[in-house]
């Protein structure tokens, strides 16, 4: 199964993968984030991998120079019973990965929290608000630079003025 | 009705005359606000429902009224230490969030647990699943007015509550595993109460079936409500006993078997009809079917350890921290750095009450999570109540909330 992933994508976006890796078993493709919703419609259509039901998308924070954020995509397909992980690298200076939505309707509150936690926007998601986070809330806190406590002031208190805290 | 008012609009505009379409004119759509203190909506869930008399026309789920954000706490603990935080996510089920979290972990550090702590594991594993569709089933039948069931159900669940005190030492946050194992074996008396629960437990889910199966009233109440097709329930992510409801047969159990599930002999309950009747059908299925495998699995239960011998991974034995010198360091370490995984990203999940739970870790090397993402069941299900409540009265909402069975504990993290 591994092998025809590999052999499928390669066969149709050779210059798009970036690294193939294996680790305890699982399968994860890091791949450029502009041909990240190509990608996915070709898992999802294609008969002999059919990659039709997304299990989650989640960010994370590496906290370095480049590539500093990574969109991770976990997919499962509901005929072959497989698991496949999916990567895009995100830079921070312009955080913003096409979303999938439009693959898989299941994608949109998972971007969501992934936008809310992170501030990783997705283009061309239909309704892209924070989830968690209250709406004016200006922070992204499972960056890593956000402090573990909290920025005291960023939330209001009942019966209290919002106080305004210079980052950094 | 649009296209009628678009013809009119056409005949008027072409007769020069200039029209203004005002929809709604009479105002008879209103924005009602249901929740977040809600008896109905079983948490903090709020609903910001948009109404055409009592139909309901769109539905929008608003989470966050109980974020706690964990996937931060973690990042800021040992692997063991985060423990605890894992029995106040989905807190009617908190021995099978332990399950998937050591189950994780144990994947990350490539260490197995012994045969005996995995029977332990399923055993319980199977106990909280009932009591966690013991909840359900109350609640959901209070919802549409059903009582006396809520305390039946109740009462059983107490009697599951009392097994856990014996084999875990607490009632209800268990935090009984551990990387690599359970924390304590289980006893010949907490045996002896599993086995009688099991003999006794068909028989009351009968009387309470009996209350139901056949009554008029649950049955118009929950039947053809809130379908939703085997189409869109992949779509849109449903897993568990809802997506089993709909028609697709994925269990985890089976799927992906982890633990001991690949030795003993069950059924996975499908229904194809996608409505509150069916996920009320597949969940009390699923009770009988965990009474099944913990019957197999008290026979099978093999001896031996019941914690993985692994210095670098876990806790060394207490007498042996006591008297060796090797193991006061580990034990030193492990308590004060956690362990030392592998550099590396895992991915695992259980199959969870609620449906699929999975935790996925990125590892630096160090004893801390770099980052922890919970996949909570209840946050995808959640997710379609939108689909599934358009088009129906205002009276289903909570049968329709109460069918899915969402934990906010678990959907707000």
């Amino acid at each position: 199964m591994k092998d025809k992933i590999i052999e499928k994508l390669s066969n149709l976006f050779k210059d798009d993968i970036i690294e193939v890796s294996e680790f305890r078993g699982e399968l994860t493709i890091v791949v450029k984030k502009e041909k990240i919703v190509d990608i996915c419609k070709f898992l999802k259509e294609e008969p002999e991998l059919s990659f039709d039901y997304l299990v989650d998308i989640c960010g994370v924070d590496y906290y370095r120079e480049k590539d500093r954020f990574a969109v991770v995509y976990n997919l499962w397909s509901l005929k072959n019973k497989f698991r496949l992980r999916l990567k895009v690298y995100v830079d921070e200076s312009e955080p913003v990965v096409p979303s999938v939505t439009s693959v898989w309707s299941a994608a949109n509150w998972h971007e969501r929290e992934t936008f809310d936690m992170f501030g990783i926007k997705f283009s061309g998601h239909p309704d892209l608000r924070r989830i968690y986070m209250p709406e004016d809330f200006e922070y992204y806190p499972l960056r890593k630079d956000f402090p573990l406590q909290g920025i005291p002031g960023s939330i209001p208190l009942p019966g209290q003025e919002k106080v305004k805290i210079q980052r950094g | 009705m649009e296209e009628k008012i678009d013809k009119v609009v056409e005949s008027l505009n072409r007769r020069n005359i200039e029209a203004e379409v005002r929809k709604d004119p009479l105002g008879t759509e209103m924005i009602l606000n249901v929740g977040p203190q809600h008896p109905a909506t079983h948490g903090v869930l709020r609903l910001v429902l948009k109404l055409d008399g009592e139909y309901i026309v769109d539905a929008v789920p608003e989470l966050g009224y109980l974020h706690r954000g964990k996937e931060k706490i973690a990042e800021n603990m040992t692997f063991l230490e985060f423990l605890p935080h894992t029995d106040r996510m989905d807190y009617l089920a908190p021995l099978s969030n332990n399950t998937a979290y050591m189950l994780a972990v144990e994947k990350l550090f490539g260490i197995e647990a012994p045969k005996r702590a995995q029977y332990i594991r399923v055993i319980l594993n199977e106990l909280s699943r009932i009591s966690s569709h013991l909840v359900w089933l109350g609640t959901f039948a209070m919802d549409v007015g059903a009582l006396t069931v809520f305390m039946w159900c109740f009462r059983e669940r107490e009697k599951i509550l009392s097994i856990f005190d014996l084999v875990t030492g607490v009632r209800f946050t268990t935090s009984y595993e551990r990387i690599g194992g359970v924390a304590q074996d289980i006893t010949d008396e907490a045996i002896h109460a599993i086995k009688g629960f099991i003999d006794n437990f068909p028989k009351e889910l009968e009387q309470c079936e009996k209350l139901l199966n056949k009554n008029r009233i649950f049955i118009e109440r929950v039947d053809g409500i809130g379908v939703i097709t085997k189409e869109q329930a992949i779509d849109i992510g449903l897993s568990g006993p809802n997506l089993r409801a709909s028609g697709v047969s994925r269990d985890l159990r089976k799927d992906e078997p982890y633990l001991v599930y690949n030795e003993i002999d069950f059924d996975i309950p499908v229904y194809e009809e996608g409505d509150c009747l069916a996920r009320y059908y597949v969940r009390l299925d699923e009770m009988k079917e965990s009474v099944k495998i913990v019957r197999q699995c008290i026979e099978k239960l093999p001896s031996g350890p019941v914690k993985a011998d692994e210095p670098k991974a876990t806790h060394p034995k207490k007498e042996k921290i006591y008297t060796k010198m090797e193991e006061l360091i580990h034990d030193f370490i492990i308590t004060n750095f956690g362990g030392t995984p592998p550099v590396g990203e895992v991915y695992h999940a259980v199959e969870n009450p609620k449906g699929e739970l999975g935790f996925y870790i990125v590892s630096d090397g160090t004893g801390y999570p770099w980052r922890l993402k919970v996949r909570s069941p209840s946050f995808t299900n959640i997710q379609a109540l939108p689909l599934l409540l358009k088009g129906h009265m205002i009276a289903d909402l909570v049968a329709i909330i109460g069918s899915i069975d969402p934990v906010m504990g678990e959907a707000d993290k």
